[in-house]
C-alpha cells in the first residue's frame, strides 16, 4: 500500500497512464490551442478548396487575363469586367432564362411535391410501393435525364408528342418542344420539375409526419373541418419544410447545367441558355478569364445574397 | 563459356552503338494520338498498324466524338497535359495552338528528312498547316483533307414516276443540283412526299447549337452567295463584306432552306444526326463531309447503286466548307522523338496510299493527281472538285469566340427566329470586332 487513493474519473485515469514527457508537453497546451489543432486540418482544407479559390477568382475578375494565353500579359481592367457584364444584353438575356426557369421549377415542385407527399401521408394500401416509383426520377444522372427526354421530345418519335396528341387531338409532329422558342423554355421547366418533385415531396412528407397527431385530434375535438385543419395545422407547421425544400431546390436550379446543356445546348438560338451555359461557355470555350471570373462573382453574390434573405425569412418562419 | 561472354558483349556493343532514335531503343514505347471518334479515326487504326510493325512503338489512340472534341482537346492543350504525343486538330485550332505553344513547328524537321508542303494539295496545307496563314511557318502535316459535300437518293432521283413529276413541275430532269436554288426545289419537291409508303424529307443540314455545326452548316451557304470574312486588301475590315447583298441573301437562303425542307424537329442536329437520317431513308439529300462518304457508299441500306453524291452548288460562284486536320506533335509530349518517327513514316507516298484506299482523305498530290484517282471511289472526283473551291472559317488564335458568336447569331435567326440575316450578320461583325479589339488587331 502506498498511501495514495486511486484516481476516480476516467480523466484522471488516463492522465496517470500517459507517459511523462507527453502528459507535460499537453499540459502545457490549453483547451483552446488543443481545440485549435483538432480543427487546423479542416480549416487548412476548407482554405485550400474554398476560400482561396475564391479569392483568386475575385482577383481574376479584376483583370482581362486568359487561361488559354499563360504567356500574354496579364492587365489590370479594374471594374471594366462588372461593366461590361452588367451592361451585356446577351447576359441579362441568360438571366431572364435563369429566372424563368427557376421560377416556374420551384412553383411546379413545390405545389406538386407537397401535395404527392399529402397523399402519399395518407397512408392507403401499397403506399410504400408508389412512394419508391415516384422518387425513381431523382435517382438518375442528369446526364441520362437529358438525353432520355431528348428522344422523349423528339417530334417523330417521341413519346411526349404522342402523349400530347392523344388527349389534344394535335399531329405529334406538328409541335417541337425543344425546337421552337416558344415551348423550349417550358420543355426545360417540364423536365426538371419531373426530376425534381420527387425531392421536394420527400422533405415535405418529412414535415409532414413531424406534425404530432395530438394537435389534429385537438382540432377535432373543437369541430374543425379538414379545411380549417388543414390551413391552421398541416401548412404552418409544414412550412419550414416546404421553404427548406424551396430553398434547395432554388440554389440547385440557379446553378443548372448539365440536364440543360444536354437538352437544349442553350438553344433554339439562346432561347434557354441559363446563366450556367453562358458562364461555361465564356470561361472554358472563349477563355475569357477574367471576364467569366467577375461573371461567376456575380453569379455568387446574387445566389449568396438571396439565400441569406431566405434563410432569416425562414428562421422567423420557424420561431413563431 | 566463351562464347557467351563474347555474344553478351556483342549485344552490348550493338544496343550502346545504336542511335538515340532509332527503331531499336523505341521497342516497347508507346505513343498516344488524339482525334475525334469518327469513321476516318479506325481507318487510322488500321493504318497504324503498319507504323508499330516497323518501328516497334506501340500505338494509342484516343478518340472524342465531335461534339466534345474541341472542348476536350483545347482543354488538354491548354492545361498543358501530357495525353496526347499527336494530335489531329482541327483545321480552325492552328492560329491558337501555334501562337501558344501547343504545337511544335515542323519546319527544321521537314527540311531534314526531305518532307515538302509542295508535295501536298495546296488548300490543305494552306488550311491545316500554315500559321500564319500564306507563310512558310507549319505546325502540322495535312493528315485528313476534307470538305463538306452533299449525298442524295440516287435511286429516288432515277424513278420514273418522280422524274415525269419534277418535270411537269420545274421544267428540267431530277438530277443532282447545279446550284443552290435547284439544291432548294428539289428539296422541296421530296419534302413530305410519300415514297415506298413513307412520307420523306427534303434535306438534312446542318443545325446544331452546341459546338460548330450550324456555323459550318451556313458557310456551305454563305460561300456560293458571294460571302468573304474580310476586305482582300485590308485585313479584318468586314463592313460590306460579312455583311454584304450576297451575304444577307445567302443566309436567307439557309434559312428558307431549313424551314422548308428538314424533317420536323432538325432544331439541333449536325453530323451524326444527318447520318441517321440518310440512313433511315428519311431526306433525299444530306449535307455531311465527305469523310463520312466511304461508309455510306458502303451502308447496306442505302449505300452501292442507291447513293449519289455531288459537290456543294455554287450559285454566285463556287465555295465549299473546308473540313479537315492537321498531324502535330504536342510540345508537352515526352515522346517527341518517337512522334515525329510518325509524321515521317506517315508523309510516305505509299502510307499515303494505302491511308486513302483504308478510308482516309490523303491530301498527298502523288495519290491526288493520279489520273486514275478519281475512278478510284464514286465519291473521289466531286473530292478533288470541293477541294479546288474550300473556304476555311477564321484560324485566328480567337477563333473559339469568333466561333461562338457566329454559333449565336446564326442560331437565334435560322432556327429561333430571331431578326433579321441583316440583323444577325451586323451583330456578328459587332461580336467580331470586339474579339480582334481585344487581340489588338482593330
Amino acid at each position: 500500500m502506498n498511501g495514495t487513493l486511486p484516481p476516480k474519473s476516467l480523466a484522471e485515469r488516463a492522465a496517470l497512464a500517459t507517459p511523462p514527457t507527453v502528459a507535460m508537453r499537453v499540459r502545457g497546451l490549453s483547451d483552446r490551442a488543443v481545440a485549435w489543432i483538432f480543427i487546423a486540418p479542416t480549416i487548412v482544407l476548407l482554405l485550400a478548396i474554398n476560400i482561396f479559390p475564391l479569392i483568386w477568382t475575385i482577383q481574376l475578375s479584376f483583370t482581362n487575363y486568359r487561361a488559354n494565353r499563360p504567356n500574354a500579359p496579364v492587365r489590370n481592367v479594374g471594374i471594366d469586367n462588372y461593366h461590361s457584364i452588367l451592361t451585356d444584353p446577351d447576359i441579362w438575356a441568360a438571366m431572364q432564362a435563369t429566372a424563368h426557369f427557376v421560377f416556374w421549377t420551384i412553383v411546379l415542385q413545390t405545389v406538386i411535391g407537397f401535395t404527392l407527399a399529402w397523399l402519399i401521408d395518407r397512408k392507403f394500401r401499397g403506399h410504400g410501393f408508389w412512394t419508391t416509383i415516384i422518387l425513381i426520377p431523382m435517382m438518375l444522372s442528369p446526364a441520362v435525364v437529358g438525353n432520355f427526354w431528348r428522344f422523349l421530345y423528339q417530334p417523330q418519335i417521341g413519346g411526349f408528342n404522342y402523349f400530347v396528341s392523344f388527349f389534344t387531338g394535335l399531329p405529334p409532329s406538328s409541335f417541337e418542344m425543344i425546337g421552337s422558342v416558344k415551348l423550349a423554355p417550358w420543355a426545360i421547366v417540364v423536365v426538371d420539375t419531373w426530376m425534381w418533385t420527387p425531392y421536394v415531396m420527400l422533405i415535405c412528407l418529412a414535415g409532414l409526419r413531424s406534425i404530432p397527431d395530438y394537435i389534429y385530434e385537438a382540432a377535432e375535438v373543437d369541430r374543425a373541418s379538414p379545411l380549417r385543419q388543414f390551413w391552421s395545422i398541416t401548412l404552418p407547421m409544414a412550412l419550414p419544410f416546404i421553404m427548406l425544400a424551396v430553398l434547395f431546390r432554388g440554389i440547385e436550379n440557379f446553378k443548372m447545367f448539365d440536364m440543360v446543356n444536354l437538352l437544349t445546348s442553350g438553344g433554339p438560338g439562346s432561347t434557354t441558355e441559363v446563366a450556367s451555359i453562358t458562364l461555361k461557355r465564356e470561361a472554358f470555350e472563349k477563355w475569357r478569364t477574367g471576364f467569366s471570373s467577375a461573371f461567376a462573382i456575380i453569379l455568387f453574390v446574387t445566389v449568396f445574397g438571396l439565400a441569406n434573405i431566405y434563410v432569416k425569412a425562414l428562421n422567423r418562419v420557424k420561431q413563431r | 563459356m566463351k562464347k557467351l561472354i563474347a555474344g553478351a558483349g556483342a549485344v552490348a556493343a550493338a544496343l550502346l552503338a545504336t542511335p538515340a532514335t532509332t527503331p531499336a531503343m523505341a521497342q516497347g514505347k508507346t505513343i498516344t494520338l488524339c482525334w475525334a471518334a469518327w469513321d476516318p479515326a479506325n481507318a487510322l487504326v488500321e493504318l497504324s498498324k503498319d507504323f508499330t510493325a516497323k518501328s516497334g512503338v506501340n500505338m494509342k489512340f484516343e478518340f472524342v466524338p465531335w461534339p466534345n472534341f474541341a472542348d476536350r482537346m483545347l482543354n488538354e492543350l491548354n492545361s498543358k497535359g501530357k495525353l496526347c504525343d499527336l494530335i489531329i486538330g482541327d483545321s480552325q485550332w492552328i492560329g491558337g495552338s501555334a501562337e501558344n505553344g501547343h504545337y511544335v513547328k515542323l519546319n527544321e524537321f521537314f527540311d531534314k528528312n526531305g518532307i515538302k508542303m509542295s508535295d501536298f494539295m495546296s488548300a490543305t496545307v494552306t488550311g491545316y498547316s500554315e500559321w500564319p496563314k500564306g507563310t512558310p511557318n507549319y505546325w502540322a502535316l495535312p493528315a485528313m483533307g476534307d470538305a463538306l459535300g452533299w449525298t442524295y437518293r440516287k435511286d429516288w432521283f432515277a424513278r420514273p414516276d418522280l422524274q415525269a413529276a419534277f418535270k411537269a413541275k420545274y421544267n428540267r430532269d431530277l438530277a443532282a443540283p447545279k446550284t443552290q436554288s435547284e439544291l432548294k426545289d428539289i428539296a422541296e419537291f421530296f419534302q413530305g412526299r410519300e415514297i415506298d409508303g413513307k412520307k420523306v424529307y427534303g434535306a438534312a443540314i446542318f443545325t446544331e447549337r452546341g459546338s460548330e455545326g450550324i456555323t459550318m452548316g451556313v458557310n456551305n451557304a454563305l460561300y456560293p452567295f458571294g460571302f468573304e470574312y474580310q476586305d482582300p486588301k485590308k485585313p479584318y475590315a468586314m463592313d460590306g463584306f460579312v455583311n454584304s447583298a450576297d451575304a444577307i441573301k445567302g443566309l436567307e437562303f439557309y434559312k428558307a432552306l431549313y424551314k422548308c425542307c428538314t424533317p420536323p424537329g432538325y432544331t439541333d442536329a449536325y453530323m451524326q444526326e444527318g447520318l441517321d437520317a440518310f440512313k433511315s431513308g428519311q431526306v433525299a439529300m444530306q449535307m455531311n463531309w465527305f469523310a463520312f462518304f466511304p461508309g455510306l457508299a458502303k451502308d447496306e441500306k442505302v449505300g452501292g447503286d442507291r447513293i449519289g453524291f455531288f459537290v456543294n452548288p455554287g450559285e454566285k460562284t463556287k465555295g465549299s466548307q473546308l473540313g479537315g486536320q492537321g498531324l502535330s506533335v504536342v510540345a508537352y509530349s515526352n515522346n517527341k522523338n518517337e512522334a515525329l518517327e510518325y509524321i515521317k513514316w506517315f508523309a510516305q507516298p505509299d502510307v499515303q496510299k494505302k491511308w486513302w484506299s483504308l478510308g482516309g482523305y490523303s491530301a498527298a498530290k502523288s495519290v491526288l493527281e493520279d489520273p486514275n484517282f478519281p475512278k478510284t471511289a464514286p465519291f473521289a472526283g466531286d473530292f478533288l472538285v470541293a477541294m479546288g473551291q474550300v473556304k476555311d472559317f477564321w484560324a485566328e488564335p480567337s477563333y473559339a469566340q469568333l466561333l461562338l458568336a457566329m454559333q449565336k447569331r446564326v442560331h437565334d435567326y435560322v432556327v429561333a427566329d430571331r431578326g433579321t440575316a441583316k440583323e444577325a450578320l451586323d451583330a456578328l461583325i459587332a461580336d467580331w470586332k470586339k474579339v480582334f479589339k481585344d487581340d489588338g488587331k482593330l
